[in-house]
C-alpha cells in the first residue's frame, strides 16, 4: 500500500472513480487556465518589455466582445461542473434501498462501531465488499468527522443529530479511517482503519467474534429498564398515559395544532430527548425528557427498536429493521386516533413508583 | 534602483520640504496624531509585529510536520500553534493589512482629500486593534489557546481548557477596529472626493476598498454577535451551541461563516485594488476594462455573502441548500475571473517594467489563479465531500489570503515606498526577495494541494508515513518562503535612515498621490487638486515631466 512517491489516493469504492473523473476534469481545466495566463504573462513580460524609459502602453479601448467571452465561458464551465458535482453528491447522500445499517459513535478519541449483527468495534471496522453499507453517524462530545479517503466519503459526526453516509466497498483491502474534524488533543489519533473482505470472509470473521445484542435487541431491553413500556402501550382494560408504538414508526402522525408529520428517526429521537416539542394529538404533554438519561448509544438503540415495532415502510431509503424485540400487539399502525385521554387532569409529576418512570409519551 | 529609472537626487530636497514625516517629533506626536499617514505607519508596525509572530508560529508548526511521528512538541501545543498562527494572521494581519496601511495611507491622498472624514475615529481604531492585540497575546502569553482559529462548538464552548474567553475577548475588540476603519472609508470616498473626482475617475485601488469597506461594516457585527455567544454558553451555560444544553452546534458554523467568509473578501478585495494599481502604472496604460472591473469588486462583495453554507457541506446540512451554496459559489468565481483575465489584457502592448513592484504583481495574478480556480474545485459538492477539512484545503486559502493578499501588500508597500518615507531600497535584494518569495511559496504549498487529494487531513500533530515526502518539501519551502519575507523587513528598515532620497515621482506613475511630494506635507496637498481626466491616461511627455521634476511648491 506504501508507495515512495503517491500521487493518487487509493481507490476502493463505488464513489472513488466518480470523485476522481471529476477531480481530474476539474484539474485539467484548472491546469489550461493557469497555464493560459502563465504564458500569456510570460510571454507578454518579455514582448512588450520597457525599452525607453519614457516609454507608454497602447491603451485599447476595452472589447465588449472579450469581456463577454470571457464572462460567460467560464461561468458555463462552472455550471457544468456544478451539476456534474451536484450529481455526485447526490448518489453519496442518497443511500441505495438495500444498504445495510452500521452504527458510528465518535467520541474523543475514537470511533466506535456496530454491525447490524451486533458486534462492535472500536477504530476497525470490517465491511464486506460488494455491499451498501449505511453508516448512521453520531457523537457523543464535540464535532468529528468520518472520512475514508479510499472511499472518498466524509461526514461530520455532530453531537445532537444523526447524520448518515454510505458507501460500497469494491476492493478488499486496509484503507485509513480519519477523524477529519479537528476535536481536540488526540484529533490526530483518532485514526484506525477500514478493512474491507470478500463477503465470505466477513462472515466468516462475523462468526469468529463474539456476537453482541443487536441493537434492536439492546433497544428492546432499554425499553423496559427505563420502564417506557409503563405508559407506552396498549390500552388494556386501563387506558394508557401514551400512545402505542407499534405500527407508529414511518407512519404520518398528527400533532396538537393540526399538522402532520412522518414518524421518522429524527422525530422518535426528538421526542426522546425534548417530548414537549411535537405532542401527538389527543396526549397530555406529560412525558418528561430523557436527555442527559440515555448515551448516544442508547438513543440509537431505542430509535431502532420503535423501528423495530414496524409501521409503514421506513421513510427512508435504507429500512433495514430486523424485525426483532417484544413486539407486543400491534396497534394497527393508526395514530392518528389515540386512546381517549385518561379522565381528570394528567397525573404530572405526582409520584408514579419506585423511580422516576417516564410518563406519557405522546 | 533599477537600470531603467534612474531617479535624480534634487539638491533641495536636502533642505527637508515640511512634510508628515517631520511635522512633528517625539512619542506623542505620533501616539497622539489624527494624520491618516502617521496612523498608517502606527498600524505597518503593528501588522509587521503580528505578522512575525504569526509566521514564527507557522514556522514552529512546519518544523513538527518533517516527521510523521509527532516527535518535536506535545500535541497541546501543536493545536496551539496552528490555533494562534491562524488567529494572529487572519485577524491581526491579513484583515487589517492593506486597508489599514496602504489604504490609510493612500485612501485620502488617491481621491484629492486632507485627511479621512474622521481622524479621530481613526486614531481609536488603531487604539482598539492594539487592545484587542493586546488580550490575544495576553492569552498566548498564558498558555494560548487550543480551537482552532475556527472556535467550532461545542468543543470551544465546553470542551477546552484553555483561554478562549480570553482570545474571543481579544477578536471582539478588534473588530470594532474594522468596523471604524470601513466606516471611515465609506465616508470619506462619498463625501471627500477633490473637485472633478468622479466616481468613475476613481483609481480602483478606491473601487476595491469601498467594496472592502461595505463587507466589513456589514459583515463584521455578525462576528462580534457570535463570539460573545460563544463567550456566554463559556461563562454561563447559556444554551445555544451545546446540544445537552438545548443549542445547536451548526448554529455556531452558519453564523461564524456569514462572516468569516465574506472576510476573505475582505482580504482579498483591497488585494485586487493595489493590483490594478501596479499594473497600470508599471505597464504605463489604462487598466483593461475599467469599469467591469469596478463593478467586479462591488459584485464580489455582494455575492461574498451568499456563499458561506460551502464550508459546511459535510455537516448534515440539507442536500438542497448545498446545492444552492454551491452554484452561488459558482457565481462568485465569475468577478473574480474577470478581474484576472482583465489584468492580464493589460498587459497586452503596455510598456512593461520589470521593477520589484511589477515583480510581485506578476506573481499574484498567477497564484491568485491557482486560488481561485482550486476554489471553485472545492465549491464543486462531489468533490469537496473528499477534500473538505484536508491540506487541499488549506493549500488553496494560502494560496488566495498568501499567494494573493501578501503578495500584493508586498508589491504596494515596494511600490509606495519612496511616497511613504521618501526613500529607495536596493534594486537587486527586492528583485530577489519576489522570486524568494514566488519560489518558496509554490514549493510550501503546491504539496499539500497533493496531500489533501491523497486524504491527509488537517490539523494533524501526526501522520501516516507515506505522506512525509510532501510534508518535507514544504517544510523546507517555508525557510525559502521565510528568507524571502525577512529580505524586505531588512532593507526596508535599513532604507528608512541610509535609502537613497527619492524623487517625488521615481516611476513616473500618474495618480493624485504621485501629484504631491514623497513624502507628502501633512494636509497631502499644497493646494487641492482639480481633476480632469481618467486615472491611467498616460503619455510619454507627461511620464518624462513626472518621473524627473519635483512637484511644485505652492
Amino acid at each position: 500500500m506504501k508507495q515512495d512517491l503517491p500521487l493518487f489516493p487509493e481507490s476502493a469504492s463505488n464513489f472513488a472513480p466518480e470523485v476522481d473523473a471529476l477531480f481530474w476534469a476539474w484539474t485539467a481545466v484548472s491546469l489550461f487556465f493557469t497555464a493560459l495566463i502563465a504564458v500569456l504573462i510570460v510571454y507578454f513580460m518579455v514582448k512588450y518589455r520597457r525599452r525607453a524609459v519614457d516609454e507608454v502602453g497602447q491603451s485599447e479601448r476595452a472589447a465588449t466582445s472579450l469581456e463577454i467571452a470571457w464572462s460567460v465561458i467560464p461561468l458555463i464551465i462552472s455550471l457544468a461542473m456544478f451539476a456534474w458535482g451536484t450529481k455526485v453528491y447526490f448518489d453519496m447522500f442518497r443511500p441505495p434501498s438495500n444498504a445495510v445499517e452500521y452504527y458510528t459513535i465518535g467520541k474523543q478519541w475514537m470511533w466506535k462501531f456496530q454491525h447490524p449483527s451486533g458486534q462492535r468495534e472500536i477504530n476497525t471496522l470490517h465491511v464486506p465488499v460488494g455491499t451498501p453499507i449505511k453508516l448512521n453517524i453520531q457523537s457523543e462530545d464535540v464535532i468529528h468527522s468520518f472520512y475514508v479517503p479510499a472511499f472518498r466519503v466524509k461526514q461530520d459526526a455532530v453531537p445532537g443529530r444523526q447524520t448518515q453516509i454510505w458507501f460500497e466497498a469494491t476492493k478488499p483491502g486496509v484503507y485509513h479511517m480519519f477523524c477529519a474534524e479537528y476535536c481536540g488533543a488526540e484529533h490526530s489519533r483518532m485514526v484506525g482503519s477500514v478493512i474491507a473482505m470478500e463477503p465470505q470472509q466477513y462472515e466468516e470473521w462475523l462468526a469468529g467474534g463474539p456476537a453482541g445484542q443487536s441493537m434492536t435487541a439492546s433497544g428492546a431491553q432499554l425499553f423496559q429498564t427505563l420502564a417506557c413500556d409503563t405508559c407506552h402501550r396498549p390500552t388494556t382494560g386501563i387506558p394508557a398515559r401514551g400512545p402505542a408504538l407499534e405500527g407508529v414508526y414511518g407512519k404520518q402522525v398528527r400533532l396538537e395544532g393540526g399538522r402532520t408529520l412522518i414518524a421518522d428517526d429524527e422525530y422518535v429521537r426528538e421526542s426522546i430527548l425534548n417530548p414537549q416539542a411535537k405532542i401527538v394529538a389527543g396526549w397530555a404533554p406529560v412525558m418528561p425528557t430523557f436527555q442527559g438519561q440515555v448515551t448516544e448509544e442508547q438513543l440509537a438503540q431505542l430509535v431502532s427498536y420503535v423501528r423495530s415495532l414496524g409501521g409503514g415502510g421506513s421513510p427512508e431509503a435504507g429500512g433495514t429493521a430486523a424485525p426483532g424485540g417484544s413486539a407486543a400487539d400491534s396497534a394497527g399502525g393508526q395514530v392518528d386516533n389515540p386512546a381517549p385521554q385518561t379522565a381528570g387532569p394528567a397525573p404530572q409529576g405526582t409520584n408514579q413508583g419506585p423511580q422516576n418512570r417516564p410518563q406519557d409519551k405522546t | 534602483m533599477d537600470a531603467t529609472v534612474s531617479p535624480t537626487v534634487h539638491p533641495e530636497a536636502a533642505v527637508a520640504r515640511p512634510n508628515y514625516l517631520n511635522a512633528e517629533y517625539g512619542l506623542k506626536s505620533w501616539l497622539l496624531t489624527r494624520d491618516h499617514k502617521r496612523i498608517a505607519i502606527l498600524y505597518l508596525i503593528s501588522v509587521t509585529v503580528f505578522f512575525a509572530l504569526g509566521a514564527l508560529f507557522a514556522l514552529l508548526v512546519r518544523l513538527e510536520l518533517l516527521t510523521p511521528q509527532g516527535d518535536m512538541v506535545q500535541p497541546d501545543t501543536y493545536n496551539r500553534l496552528f490555533t494562534m498562527h491562524g488567529i494572529i494572521m487572519v485577524f491581526f494581519f491579513l484583515i487589517p493589512a492593506i486597508p489599514a496601511v496602504l489604504g490609510n495611507f493612500l485612501v485620502p491622498i488617491m481621491i484629492g482629500a486632507k485627511d479621512l472624514a474622521f481622524p479621530k475615529i481613526n486614531l481609536a481604531s488603531w487604539y482598539i486593534y492594539t487592545l484587542g492585540g493586546i488580550f490575544t497575546l495576553w492569552a498566548i502569553v498564558n498558555g494560548g489557546v487550543d480551537t482552532g482559529w475556527t472556535f467550532y462548538t461545542p468543543f470551544s464552548t465546553n470542551y477546552s481548557n484553555t483561554h478562549v474567553v480570553m482570545t474571543a475577548v481579544g477578536v471582539f475588540i478588534n473588530g470594532f477596529s474594522s468596523i471604524f476603519t470601513g466606516l471611515n472609508f465609506i465616508v470619506t470616498i462619498h463625501r471627500m472626493r477633490a473637485p472633478g473626482m468622479t466616481w468613475f475617475r476613481l483609481p480602483l485601488f478606491i473601487w476595491s476598498h469601498y467594496a472592502t469597506s461595505l463587507v466589513m461594516v456589514l459583515g463584521t457585527p455578525v462576528i462580534a454577535i457570535t463570539i460573545l455567544l460563544v463567550a456566554a454558553e463559556r461563562l454561563l451555560h447559556l444554551g445555544i451551541f451545546d446540544p445537552r444544553l438545548g443549542g445547536d452546534p451548526v448554529l455556531f458554523q452558519h453564523l461564524f461563516w456569514f462572516y468569516s467568509h465574506p472576510a476573505v473578501y475582505i482580504m482579498i478585495l483591497p488585494a485586487m485594488g493595489v493590483q490594478s494599481e501596479l499594473v497600470a502604472a508599471f505597464a504605463r496604460k489604462r487598466i483593461f476594462g475599467y469599469r467591469i472591473v469596478a463593478f467586479a469588486s462591488i459584485a464580489i462583495a455582494v455575492l461574498g455573502f451568499l456563499v458561506w453554507g460551502h464550508h459546511m457541506f459535510v455537516t448534515g446540512q440539507s442536500i438542497y441548500a448545498a446545492t444552492v451554496f454551491s452554484v452561488l459559489s459558482m457565481l462568485v468565481a465569475i468577478p473574480s475571473a474577470v478581474k484576472v483575465f482583465n489584468l492580464t489584457a493589460t498587459l497586452y502592448e503596455g510598456s512593461i517594467s520589470w521593477d520589484t513592484p511589477m515583480l510581485y504583481a506578476l506573481g499574484f495574478i498567477g497564484l491568485f489563479t491557482i486560488g481561485g480556480l482550486t476554489g471553485t474545485m472545492i465549491a464543486t459538492l462531489g468533490i469537496d465531500i473528499h477534500l473538505h477539512d484536508t491540506y487541499f484545503i488549506v493549500a488553496h486559502f494560502h494560496y488566495v489570503m498568501v499567494g494573493g493578499t501578501i503578495m500584493a501588500y508586498l508589491g504596494g508597500l515596494h511600490y509606495w515606498w519612496p511616497k511613504i518615507s521618501g526613500r529607495l531600497y536596493p534594486g537587486f535584494l527586492s528583485r530577489l526577495s519576489a522570486l524568494l518569495v514566488f519560489v518558496g511559496f509554490n514549493l510550501t504549498f503546491f504539496p499539500q494541494f497533493i496531500l489533501g487529494y491523497l486524504g491527509m487531513p488537517r490539523r494533524y500533530w501526526s501522520y501516516p508515513e507515506e505522506f512525509q515526502v510532501f510534508n518535507v518539501l514544504s517544510t523546507a519551502g517555508a525557510t525559502v518562503l521565510g528568507v524571502g519575507y525577512i529580505l524586505p523587513l531588512c532593507y526596508f528598515t535599513w532604507s528608512m535612515r541610509y535609502g537613497k532620497k527619492s524623487v517625488d515621482n521615481p516611476w513616473g506613475a500618474i495618480g493624485l498621490e504621485w501629484d504631491t511630494p514623497s513624502p507628502p506635507p501633512t494636509e497631502n496637498f499644497y493646494t487641492i487638486p482639480v481633476v480632469t481626466r481618467g486615472p491611467y491616461d498616460y503619455s510619454p511627455e507627461e511620464v518624462h515631466a513626472r518621473r524627473t521634476e519635483e512637484v511644485r511648491v505652492g
